[in-house]
């Protein structure tokens, strides 16, 4: 085809705009725009008309004040004398541990699942298809509600742990109490315990900042242990004897900062009719997290399949004909091939497990929806503002998840040209 | 003389020996897969062991379920006269009693055959769409159902559905009528513009009119008095037939090399992939009267919907999103070599291609979708889970009832929900073209 070089001397006509290629991506773009803009003049001067009959305007202040109102789960000092803003923060944090624990369980479950669905075993191959399936294909708010009417409803009262032939009994070497009220297990006692720092208003437990900094400095440590046994093997062709190292880089910051802090285990017992000590969960919490975790790990554990299944035979077979173990070959050929189909759509359910914590409000678990959402939003009557903070709040954390889990997709994402 | 004997020679073949009683049948396939490893055996007990466990734990009492009794306590007396005392069972008889509630609410009990019949014309109207083994033209009714679904669903007048099918026919009309005049892009902008007219300002006063006329109308039904399974399908059907173009239309936007338009999609499905589904409902439900004109008031099933459209469309879009990246870069380019145009390219050569590679996602988007029609029971509808368990337990007769409620509306959720995914299995592999 010829390249016509010169332009048409006609110059610019209006129609134009819509026959030709070269303007009409901006025409549709301008017409978009102006109809987009219209919509959201109309609805912003709805609003302001609306707020204008009501006689009341857009405010936040309301945040500051007293609540008035107590939760049953507290991760942060808060009494019902703080302020929603307090309660709203209270609410985020069990959002936020209700989300942390379901990912944490949902994983391993669902690895195990979707691994344990490609089995040989014809019986735990079909028992494992029938678990994906009914759990994929029932509401969530149903297994909400179901396990929750399990524990509230099938579970042995506190006082029926009592006696001498009592009607139930603990379980994990009388470690664990399932109540119809709350779940008693064992926790962590400090004797040494630091205490709170307050920087304004950020309160941090600085026992719990301390064992995050062994943790992550024992995994830092160990990384670095290792990149230096590659160095040395690399260059020499002798790996140097690294096997106590890492476990001294994991385990001793972890077991110094216990000792330190003089932790002992608390293990729950029964007092009179209730059982004191360890920590008690309630029902509501534990409920939620084992329907959020069994409901992802479903998909989670399909995802697994598809990933697993997505790497070729030709692959194990390669690494088997390079004289690989069996172990070696899944860490180091199948997995890092798998893991490239898997993570993308496990952050996806990560971020699903996360927004579908709001089906707290079923079981009464008082997280952000119940907190900001619930009782400040009925309190105070400030909708508006209460709804538009907490989309807010559940925008930035979806957006924060996705980040984070795209920064490692792309680090084992498979590098192409 | 001769020799004694003729040596040894064998005319016929032996026949095979049976194989070692372990590599024949039951038995080897048990040791294949059952036994291979420690452990697996191991792994098969425990299996097996769970699975009698629950069984044994759950049959019985399922088995010793009364489907007749009019109460909890009745229940209670019928299984402990006929087992023996302490003895429990289900009691069924609750879903024998308020089957009509579960899948209807509160709707009219004289008005049952409506929704009923909407139903069964719903079946026909999606046969020809899932197989098309079925004659072409039933598509034609397809196109008419959503208007005759609504009418005999919430009543009122016929015109007011009829009026607005007949904006399409006023799309079409402008647009023969403007296409000798004006050229094909203005008439498709005409087609665009006249029935967004006609809705808004010519439906209204016209169904009236009609409606004086010929008055043929059947008896209204508030969004309120609906519940249990309608709703549920209502909303559900609604939500997928409406979702799936809105998707693709975002998916396109969001892949256009316009600015404008693709920052705008990219804008709206991060947000609504964003936040859940909840808040969304609540501020259908809340707030969107802030939103509009003072004074107006629309109805709650269908803020819902709108709601429920929105949401999950932006999941489609990403979806077919996933569909359209995976197509290889030389089906645009033989698509533009050809000279075809946007849309008959996306039509005749893209479309088909990407949503083939997205049929599982968008089938597994709508099963979520109908599974969060749930939901609604936060928002104040009946939804059959919640809203009409809540409801039925209400009544001093159920008082009491746990298990049989929510295994009902669990098994009627899983059949759904299961065909629909067998049903994306058989489109996919007939839709397969790959010689594997």
């Amino acid at each position: 085809m010829a390249v016509v070089t010169d332009e048409p001397k006609a110059g610019f006509r209006l129609g134009m705009l819509i026959y030709d290629t070269r303007y009409r991506s901006i025409t549709i773009q301008i017409v978009v725009l102006i109809l987009v803009m219209a919509g959201v003049a109309w609805l912003v001067d709805n609003l302001l008309r609306n707020l204008a009959v009501l006689g009341r305007g857009i405010d936040f202040s309301f945040l500051g004040n007293r609540s008035g109102y107590d939760i049953n789960q507290t991760l942060v000092e808060y009494t019902n004398d703080s302020t929603h803003a307090r309660a709203t923060l209270v609410g985020l944090l069990n959002t936020l541990l209700v989300a942390f624990l379901g990912c944490v369980a949902a994983t391993v479950v669902g690895v195990l699942a979707g691994v344990m669905r490609l089995s040989k075993n014809w019986v735990i191959a079909r028992l494992m298809t029938v678990y994906v399936e009914v759990f994929r294909n029932i509401p969530l708010l149903l297994w909400i509600l179901i396990i929750f009417a399990v524990f509230t409803e099938a579970l042995p009262a506190p006082n029926a742990f009592r006696g001498e032939n009592p009607a139930a009994s603990m379980v994990l070497f009388d470690t664990v109490a399932f109540t119809n009220r709350y779940t008693a297990i064992p926790w962590l006692i400090f004797d040494n315990s630091m205490g709170w720092l307050t920087l304004g208003p950020v309160y941090l437990n600085i026992d719990l900042v301390l064992i995050v900094t062994a943790v992550v400095g024992g995994v830092f440590a160990n990384r670095a242990i290792l990149r230096r046994a590659k160095r040395i093997q690399e260059a020499t062709g002798e790996r140097p004897t690294t096997w106590w190292q890492p476990i001294l880089a994991l385990f001793g910051p972890i077991i110094a900062v216990f000792l330190f802090l003089g932790t002992h285990v608390d293990a729950p017992t029964l007092q009179g009719f209730n059982f004191t000590g360890g920590l008690q969960v309630s029902n509501s919490l534990v409920a939620l997290w084992l329907a959020l975790t069994l409901y992802t790990a479903a998909f989670i554990a399909e995802i697994v399949r598809a990933g697993i299944n997505a790497v070729s035979r030709g692959q194990s077979e390669a690494a088997f004909a390079l004289g690989l173990r069996p172990g070696r070959t899944m860490s180091l050929v199948i997995l890092p091939q798998a893991l490239r189909v898997i993570i993308p759509p496990l952050i996806s359910q990560y971020l699903n497990l996360t927004k579908n914590s709001s089906l707290a409000i079923a079981v009464g678990y008082m997280d952000l929806r119940g907190t900001l959402g619930g009782i400040t939003l009925n309190q105070t009557g400030r909708g508006l503002e209460a709804m538009m903070l907490l989309m807010l709040i559940y925008l930035v954390i979806s957006l924060i998840i996705s980040g984070t889990m795209n920064i490692y997709n792309n680090s084992v994402r498979l590098k192409e040209r | 003389m001769k020799a004694t004997s003729d040596p040894f020679v064998r005319r016929e073949m032996l026949a095979p020996a049976a194989p070692p009683i372990t590599e024949a049948g039951a038995v080897k396939w048990m040791r294949e897969n059952l036994f291979s490893s420690p452990l697996n055996v191991i792994l098969t007990v425990l299996g097996i062991g769970a699975v009698v466990y629950l069984v044994s734990h759950i049959a019985p009492w399922m088995l010793r379920g009364v489907w007749n009794a009019g109460s909890l306590s009745e229940c209670r007396q019928i299984i402990e006269a006929r087992y023996g005392e302490g003895v429990t069972g289900a009691c069924w008889a609750l879903i024998r009693e308020r089957w009509p509630q579960y899948l209807f609410g509160f709707y009219p009990s004289e008005l049952y055959w409506r929704p009923v019949l909407a139903f069964v014309l719903m079946l026909v109207a999606i046969a020809p769409v899932l197989f098309d083994a079925l004659p072409r033209k039933m598509l034609w009714f397809a196109l008419v159902y959503p208007a005759l679904g609504f009418w005999l669903l919430w009543g009122g007048s016929v015109w007011v559905p009829v009026m607005a099918l007949a904006g399409f026919g006023v799309g079409y009309v402008a647009a023969k009528v403007v296409q000798p005049l004006a050229g094909t892009i203005l008439a498709s902008i005409a087609a665009v513009l006249a029935p967004v007219l006609w809705w808004l300002f010519a439906a209204g006063p016209v169904a009236a009119a009609l409606e004086s006329l010929i008055p043929i109308a059947l008896q209204e039904v508030r969004s309120r008095e609906f519940g249990g399974f309608i709703l549920a399908f209502t909303i559900g059907f609604t939500g997928i037939a409406f979702s799936l173009p809105l998707g693709v239309l975002l998916a396109l936007g969001r892949q256009s090399d316009m600015f404008i338009v693709n920052k705008l999609s990219v804008g709206f499905i991060e947000f609504i992939r964003g936040v859940p589904l909840i808040t969304l409902l609540f501020t259908a439900s809340l707030l969107l009267n802030y939103f509009l004109p003072p004074g107006t008031d629309f109805d709650i099933i269908l803020r819902v919907i709108i709601m429920v459209v929105l949401f999950a469309a932006a999941y489609i879009a990403e979806v077919v999103r996933g569909g359209l990246a995976a197509l290889p870069r030389g089906q645009y380019e033989a698509a533009d070599a050809l000279g075809l145009d946007y849309f008959k390219a996306q039509r005749l050569i893209i479309m088909p291609q990407a949503l083939k590679i997205s049929i599982p996602g968008i089938v597994s988007t709508f099963i979520g979708l109908f599974k969060d029609t749930t939901l609604v029971v936060f928002v104040g509808l009946l939804d059959p889970l919640k809203g009409i368990t809540d409801a039925v337990r209400a009544s001093t007769d159920w008082k009491g009832v746990y298990w049989e409620p929510y295994i009902f509306v669990g098994a009627i959720f899983f059949i759904i929900c299961f065909s629909m995914s067998r049903y994306s299995m058989y489109l996919e592999n007939k839709l397969k073209t790959d010689h594997r």
